[in-house]
């Protein structure tokens, strides 16, 4: 897992529940190219276990998770 | 070596019908019940299915029809029967009440109010959703015909269609995931 990348898009989806972050999520990273990272900032304590779970399925990678206060950052690289 | 020609014809043969046979990335599910829980729960497992790529379908019949009734909408020419059910039935997503604690209807309020609280979608605003994430609708012709309820009365739905149980089935038997709620 390389720590190297930069964030092409931010997706903020800080005070949206459960389906909207993963769903948003969907959405977004059809927003940039394969190979580029989306930063998605979610305040869903649901998104811990859904991120990974969407990305798996999804066919896209979670390159960098990052728990801080009320904020989880995920960092995903599109490769679909 | 003729044999090992035709064997390998034959394990091709079997390799494309099991292909063929392979159930598509799609969701099916019943929405049997018409409580707002119930059909919450549905809406978000059915968008949330089409967010992780699948395709999803919902079967609305017996108490889930009324969900799907427009509130702004009113049709004539019915039967007693009709009418009756028309009153007695929840009249779409907004009238609907949860399936425990509902309280004389205490319960549904309060539930609403918490919901909109922590910013979790209201059952409208998920089948907007569903709507623009191409969920698709098959509504029971039979509940239809039971209840009384008519086409004209339902609400403007882009991926709405009409069936029975064996279009139900045709979409479940080609689904990776089938549920009943």
């Amino acid at each position: 897992m390389s720590e190297d990348f930069t964030v092409s898009k931010v997706l903020d989806l800080k005070g949206l529940a459960c389906p909207m972050p993963v769903v948003k999520m969907s959405k977004g990273i059809k927003d940039v190219a394969v190979g580029e990272v989306v930063e998605a900032i979610t305040t869903d304590p649901g998104s811990l276990a859904d991120f990974p779970a969407w990305a798996k399925t999804s066919g896209n990678e979670i390159v960098k998770t990052d728990q801080g206060g009320d904020t989880i950052k995920f960092y995903v690289k599109r490769k679909v | 070596m003729e044999n090992a020609e035709q064997k390998m014809a034959e394990i091709q043969a079997q390799l494309d019908s099991l292909r063929a046979g392979q159930p598509e990335n799609k969701l099916a599910m019943v929405v049997f019940s018409g409580d707002l829980d119930r059909a919450l729960a549905s809406l978000i497992i059915a968008t949330g299915a089409v967010a992780m790529g699948m395709e999803a379908v919902l079967f609305f019949t017996f108490w889930g029809t009324p969900i799907l009734r427009d509130k702004n909408k009113s049709v004539s020419g019915k039967d007693t029967m009709g009418k009756m059910f028309g009153a007695m039935l929840p009249k779409g997503a907004d009238a609907l009440k949860l399936s425990k604690m509902n309280m004389g209807g205490m319960g549904t309020m309060m539930m609403k109010n918490l919901m909109k609280q922590k910013n979790v979608a209201s059952l409208q605003d998920m089948l907007a959703l569903a709507e623009e994430l191409e969920v698709r609708i098959i509504i029971c012709e039979m509940s239809m015909d039971l209840m009384g309820f008519k086409r004209e009365e339902m609400i403007q739905y882009k991926h709405l269609e009409y069936g029975g149980v064996a279009k139900f089935i045709a979409e479940a038997g080609t689904s990776k995931i089938q549920l009943f709620i």
